[in-house]
């Protein structure tokens, strides 16, 4: 990796940290568990990584190690959100 | 097939990266939070869709049955948990990121022993460390909360000889495999180490931390799974995963600065295991002073409610474990029907996850502009008749304003014992999580409503319904 690639990746986390920080410090204490479950689902996002570890196919260690990378990461990625819609559903006006 | 992997991938992370950010955004209001947590859905999806046309995958059906087999335990897992058990289950899906993270890191370590690693491996060898040390810290540390919440391990303090300089001693430990795989990135034992020592750290980490603690443990435990995805984004060189990553690691941070606020204490009190030494205080209060509580049984506390036109009600872990949500709406249901005002405070620690006692009174229909949060109802309690706590300790023992030697002193509580009538619903007279004895229930204001929640509320509901 060039160091400047390396740079530039720095720039972006630390930019998107601080997006994060902005973000959540409006919240309401009502809404803290489905944001936190909701930012949970998006952490699932390695998934990305998962599936490519998983279809390289020329190391049979890392595409073993991918594929089940691939199933932890669905379960958080799936799970997640859907565990969040049902409770977001509930938060309805009367 | 250039264009693909130059243009149009890349241009499809911003676009999924944009759309984490605008659903975070939306789940910032009750009114646009279904919506934004479909937009971050969605930028998943795209995310994962454009990510298979990727030139590197080769194989497709290890990802196929990987998904499926994912997808499946996912749905079961999100579709069957019970409301009460959110806590535990956000803790868990947690865990499976984190644990997604130092597999890939781990895969991708592979991939370049088998390939060669760069010439200047610096930045590729520390990237793989960190994402196996964050990732595998996150998924044991997050099956213990798990556990504890569950019940299957123990909710209480737990306290070893050596605590923390065995701590420190497994993070020096860490830290010089990474530097050793750096000077020798092809000795995959010292990767293979790392990973063990971060997952008995993840252990170490979560263990002494008690139940009353649980809502910062996990939340920091979520910022922990950013960070490893973020590390992974590092690893594999993807701007979107260090995007997503990063927010999702600043946000829990945020959170659990929020969450420690609220307790007034700091974080490393937290993770070092605070209240661990609360009984000493709590037989100062307790005895010495001949202190009788006084109990009232349902018949009496249903005519009390019928002669209240202001009632605000305290909901706690108790609520909770008693699945008692349901009776409790049908409780301000009665009471709304008897033209008395009904409001809900609740404590920003309440219950086991930061607005976990928001969930359980969304689910049994109680209107979100009936809560209240501490600060908006504080000053309220002076002008309430009846105040019902159910199932609630620490969160409102006046201790934390008037006794210094509390271990809870200094933490914002709710001024329950200002209004002019206490109901305590608790089950016995024993003390909190937090292991604190409650003067609250000595005193002259309060009575105490033995019995668990939910059978206590409904005999309560029983004669309330009798008077109609």
């Amino acid at each position: 990796m060039e160091t400047s690639t390396f740079l530039m990746l720095i720039y972006v986390f630390v930019l998107a940290s601080f997006v994060g920080f902005e973000l959540i410090n409006k919240v309401p204490p009502t809404l803290h568990t489905p944001l936190m479950s909701g930012s949970n689902a998006i952490s699932g996002i390695t998934i990305v990584g998962a599936l490519v570890a998983a279809g390289q196919g020329d190391s049979f260690l890392s595409s073993i190690l991918g594929f089940i990378a691939v199933i932890f990461a669905t379960i958080n990625v799936v799970g997640g959100y859907l565990v969040t819609d049902r409770m977001l559903k509930m938060f309805k006006k009367k | 097939m250039e264009l693909i992997r130059t243009v149009v991938i890349p241009v499809v992370y911003l676009v999924a990266s944009f759309l984490f950010i605008m659903g975070i955004k939306w789940l910032s209001s009750p009114a646009t939070a279904r919506k934004g947590n479909l937009y971050s859905a969605l930028g998943m999806f795209l995310a994962i869709v454009v990510t298979l046309f990727d030139q590197h995958i080769l194989e497709f059906h290890w990802i196929m049955i990987g998904l499926l087999i994912g997808s499946l335990i996912g749905v079961i897992l999100a579709l069957k948990v019970e409301m009460t058990a959110m806590p535990q289950m956000v803790g868990l899906l947690n865990g499976f990121g984190g644990g997604a993270s130092a597999l890939v890191g781990m895969a991708e370590y592979y991939t370049h022993l088998h390939h060669g690693f760069p010439a200047d491996p610096i930045k590729l060898t520390v990237a793989i460390g960190l994402s196996l040390l964050i990732g595998a810290v996150t998924f044991t540390g997050s099956l213990i909360a798990f556990g504890k919440l569950q019940g299957l391990v123990t909710g209480k303090v737990v306290k070893f000889p050596f605590q923390n300089p065995l701590n420190v001693l497994l993070v020096l430990a860490v830290i010089t495999l990474i530097v050793m795989g750096i000077i020798d990135p092809v000795n995959q034992w010292l990767y293979i180490g790392l990973v063990g020592i971060s997952l008995l750290l993840g252990v170490l980490l979560v263990l002494p931390i008690g139940g009353a603690d649980m809502p910062v443990a996990i939340s920091l435990l979520n910022s922990y799974s950013g960070l490893a995805g973020a590390a992974t984004g590092f690893v594999i060189d993807n701007n979107m995963l260090i995007i997503a990553g990063a927010l999702v690691g600043a946000s829990g941070i945020i959170l659990t600065q929020i969450m420690c606020k609220a307790m007034n204490r700091s974080l490393m009190n937290v993770l070092l295991g605070g209240w661990a030494n609360a009984g000493s205080a709590a037989a100062d209060t307790a005895s010495g002073k001949d202190l009788v509580v006084k109990s009232i049984d349902s018949e009496e506390l249903a005519m009390l409610f019928s002669g209240a036109s202001r009632v605000i009600i305290v909901p706690g872990y108790g609520m909770a474990v008693a699945q008692a949500q349901h009776a409790v709406k049908e409780l301000m249901d009665l009471l709304q029907k008897n033209g008395t005002d009904v409001r809900f405070a609740i404590h920003p620690v309440a219950g086991r996850m930061p607005g976990h006692m928001n969930i359980l009174l969304a689910e049994s229909n109680v209107p979100y502009e009936r809560l209240y949060a501490l600060e908006d109802i504080n000053d309220d309690f002076r002008n309430t008749d009846i105040t019902l706590v159910i199932g609630a300790n620490d969160v409102v023992n006046p201790a934390a304003r008037s006794n210094a030697s509390s271990p809870i002193f200094g933490m914002p509580i709710l001024n329950v014992d200002y209004s002019k009538t206490v109901i305590v619903v608790k089950r016995s007279m024993n003390t909190g999580y937090a292991g604190i004895e409650n003067e609250l229930f000595y005193m002259d204001n309060t009575l105490m409503y033995f019995g668990d929640a939910k059978d206590a509320i409904g005999r309560l509901n029983n004669e309330l319904k009798g008077k109609a």
